[in-house]
């Protein structure tokens, strides 16, 4: 009687770790809102100079969108305990992640070629290189994460954990994703 | 997930054992010394682990001090000792030029974030929140040890920075550019200032992985019975804090890495127009904005110096409720005024640069929410007050440090609405009165509000008493040294003297201030002598000094001292206390206290 009337008690609350992850998410939003209004600021000054958007990253987006709904599938497929489903649902979101960071590198690649470099005169391109490229190593952190779900999944270990540590993840993912939506508009409008 | 399972690593374990919480934290997980005194995820051990670190810290900060002083004192005077230890940085006994820069810098650097941050909040933070919210531990001790190893990692580097030839960053603590941008300008913005944005980024990440544990376990991890409103202050003042420091240092990072991206990789952000005399070069940077850079500085550094007295505020409300033997005064308009600092905290960063040409309309706007700060300013003040007012004060070390703060409070916020006033600033702007406002109002206040955490918690930590004679020697001669150090400095600055100059030589109507620079300098030498002795009273009681034998040495009502006098990890050793009342209940109903575990009688009065 007690442990049932303690647990649903624990139940109510929202998981210390989740919560811990949109505090996180909070901060990195100050991190990306202190740059964009940089962004601003700068743009509205003599010497701007505007760029256009690498049309690679129209590929990077749609890599990203779809490595969302993947993630929420393999959410559900874990929830629903159907774990070969699970187990690779999650590995080919790490795949899309890979992808989206090879793409992200290929389009400042292109912005490279195309003649906007770091020397010199400043404008929108040395920030997207430096936002875009935050935005990435953040994307980066949460693909080495789903390596390690990936390889645990294979694994076979993951039958006496919790949804949360999965949860967690999609949460995470989903919000780079949007992040990266947020930036893309930002990018194309402010430019 | 409970706090049980929460200790032992296996968050995700859901099993019928975590709810039984008896015949857990009796036995020890075999701990080694490594996993004891090192790498420990015990909320206790890594506050002592940033305590002592910040110990070291605050010497090495304090000694540039006194080596600055020095030269402020005595410019035409050498000290061959100094050449000895130094060698070319003091030449002929002198301390050259770029010594100097190198030793102010270091020296703000230090105090601000490693001794006054990491120092004060790591260490208040992880020993305070898990034992007075009633928690086992954090509510992700991992993250918890790794925010030590960062700052840790933090310090490594900057040490390291003070070894390279070209000497560390000497651009200012705020390291404005285009100097800390140009390794042509300065010896210290070469390699130096790399490392010291690399230390400084180290720093952030510490600070954040700190802050957002702090904030999930005061929200999360509470015993029960222990509702927001029933926190004692110190809670809530490290809440706000960690709230401050979570929004704010990301800000400061991004400024960061585009100073880094303008140093090492020729971009613009900062940087425009700009020709070298020392080389005869002129840099095809174009379009940067310095003044960018303060406004992200700024963002961060007014809310940092609210991360710096906030938890000095909240120790203090603790220590002079616990020893007038009163309630505190006004427990919900303390709450309310912090509330209030932290909101206002992000809106008066552009106090700071009324000077750089701001716009004066903006700049009118900003005068008006800094002076609305003077508000819950006084609020706090009038409340302390009150709590002492008819007391039965016990005059002990971290009573008296606690009067001291709210004495340096109230000194140091007076001059604040004078230089918040954007017409005033433009002749107090860059001045020793600067200097003497934020010492008086910061640094040293929240050192006082340290001392008092660290006398009064000092028991809990170590199972022992801090030497009182030494304390009182120790209070006395650093309040009346701070106001003779500091005091003097407004006169100063109203006539101008400027800061961050080393030789005043030039100019003569300065000339009747040297006799005042030398007092000043003698009296910092004998202040940080006293904290020397300090730290000898610190390490002594640690291991000498007078066993604590009552598990409540100070009558306090919090939960901390409902735990064993030598608590292991894990803390209580049956269930957690449940939590029937707020955390003031001193003096009620003929009782001297009232700890927060006991239920309400029946007819007992309201408070
Ligand atoms: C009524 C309250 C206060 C007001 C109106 C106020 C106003 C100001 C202003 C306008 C400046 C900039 C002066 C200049 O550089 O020309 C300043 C500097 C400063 N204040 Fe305050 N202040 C107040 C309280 C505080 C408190 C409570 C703290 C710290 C806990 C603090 C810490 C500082 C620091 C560190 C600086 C100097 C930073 C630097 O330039 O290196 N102030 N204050
Ligand atoms: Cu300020």
């Amino acid at each position: 009687m007690e442990i049932a009337v303690e647990q649903t008690q624990q139940r109510k609350k929202i998981h210390p770790h989740k919560f811990t992850l949109w505090v996180a998410i909070g901060s990195i939003i100050m991190m990306f809102a202190g740059l964009t209004s940089a962004y601003i600021v700068k743009s509205n000054q003599a010497g701007w100079q505007t760029v256009g958007m690498p049309n690679v990253f129209w590929y990077s987006t749609g890599t990203i969108l779809l490595s969302s709904l993947v993630m929420q599938m393999a959410l559900r497929s874990f929830k629903h305990r159907e774990m070969n489903q699970y187990r690779l649902l999650i590995a080919a979101t790490f795949a899309l992640g890979v992808t989206f960071v090879i793409l992200q590198w290929l389009g400042f690649r292109q912005l490279w070629n195309s003649g906007v470099q770091f020397r010199g005169s400043s404008g929108g391109g040395q920030f997207l290189y430096v936002i875009a490229g935050l935005h990435a190593l953040h994307v980066l952190g949460g693909v080495i994460a789903l390596m390690v779900m990936s390889v645990k999944a294979f694994l076979g270990r993951t039958k006496l954990y919790g949804s949360v540590p999965v949860e967690m993840m999609a949460t995470y993912w989903h919000f780079v994703d949007l992040l990266w939506i947020y930036l893309l508009i930002f990018f194309i409008w402010v430019g | 997930m409970s706090n049980e399972s929460n200790l032992h690593g296996q968050p995700e374990i859901v099993t019928g054992h975590e709810v039984h919480h008896d015949e857990h934290h009796v036995h020890h997980h075999n701990e080694t010394f490594i996993t004891k005194y090192i790498f420990s995820q015990d909320h206790k051990t890594i506050g002592k682990q940033f305590l002592i670190t910040g110990i070291i810290w605050a010497v090495i900060g304090g000694l540039f001090s006194v080596l600055f002083r020095l030269q402020l004192g005595f410019p035409d005077q050498t000290f061959p000792i100094l050449e000895t230890f130094f060698g070319r940085y003091a030449k002929g006994g002198q301390i050259q030029p770029e010594f100097y820069y190198a030793l102010i810098t270091m020296h703000g650097t230090v105090l601000v974030f490693f001794v006054l941050t990491a120092g004060l909040s790591g260490t208040f933070a992880n020993l305070l929140i898990p034992l007075q919210c009633g928690a086992r531990d954090m509510a992700s001790p991992f993250l918890n040890m790794l925010s030590y190893w960062f700052f840790f990692m933090a310090s490594v580097v900057m040490v390291s920075s003070l070894f390279v030839s070209t000497g560390p960053a000497s651009g200012g603590w705020t390291s404005y550019p285009p100097l800390s941008a140009l390794g042509d300008l300065n010896q210290g913005s070469k390699i130096g200032t790399d490392l010291w944005l690399v230390a400084m980024a180290l720093f952030v990440v510490s600070s954040l992985l700190g802050g957002l544990n702090y904030i999930s376990t005061i929200l999360n991890m509470r015993t029960k019975g222990m509702s927001m409103t029933r926190l004692p202050l110190t809670i809530w003042a490290l809440f706000f804090t960690a709230i401050l420091g979570v929004l704010s240092f990301p800000v400061l990072l991004s400024g960061f890495i585009l100073l880094l991206f303008d140093r090492n990789l020729g971009t613009s952000f900062y940087l425009s127009d700009i020709f070298i005399s020392q080389t005869g070069q002129a840099l095809p940077n174009e379009g940067g904005s310095a003044i960018l850079y303060q406004h992200l500085f700024w963002f961060l550094g007014h809310p940092e110096v609210y991360i710096i007295i906030l938890p000095s505020m909240g120790i203090v409300s603790e220590v002079l409720a616990v020893n007038s033997r009163k309630p505190i005064f006004g427990y919900m308009a303390m709450v309310g005024s912090l509330f209030a600092i932290t909101i206002l905290a992000f809106l008066v960063w552009a106090h700071h640069m009324f000077v750089t040409g701001l716009n004066p309309f903006l700049g009118s706007i900003f005068v008006l929410l800094t002076l609305l700060i003077a508000v819950p300013s006084a609020i706090k003040v009038f409340n302390w007050l009150t709590t002492l007012w008819r007391g039965n004060i016990r005059l002990t070390p971290a009573t008296l440090f606690s009067i001291g703060f709210v004495s340096l409070f109230i000194s140091g916020g007076l001059t604040g609405v004078f230089l918040g006033n954007s017409t005033i600033d433009i002749h107090l702007h860059d001045t020793k009165f600067i200097v003497a406002h934020f010492h008086i109002v910061m640094g040293v206040a929240s050192f006082f509000g340290m001392f008092a955490g660290v006398y009064h918690w000092f028991p809990k930590m170590f199972g022992r008493y801090l030497n009182s004679t030494l304390g009182f020697i120790h209070f006395w001669v650093t309040m009346v040294g701070a106001y003779l150090i500091f005091w003097p400095m407004h006169y100063e600055g109203l006539a101008g003297v400027p800061r961050r100059y080393l030789d005043l030589s030039g100019w003569h109507n300065f000339n009747h201030f040297g006799d005042l620079n030398k007092m000043i300098t003698v009296v910092s030498a004998i202040v940080f002598a006293v904290q020397l002795m300090f730290i000898f009273n610190f390490f002594y009681s640690i291991f000498k000094g007078r066993k604590v034998r009552h598990q409540n040495p100070w009558g306090a009502n919090t939960l901390e001292w409902t735990t064993p006098l030598r608590p292991g990890h894990g803390n209580w050793t049956g269930e957690i206390p449940e939590v029937h009342r707020w955390a003031y209940d001193y003096g009620k109903d003929g009782r001297e206290f009232i700890p927060q575990t006991e239920p309400v009688g029946k007819g007992e009065s309201h408070h």
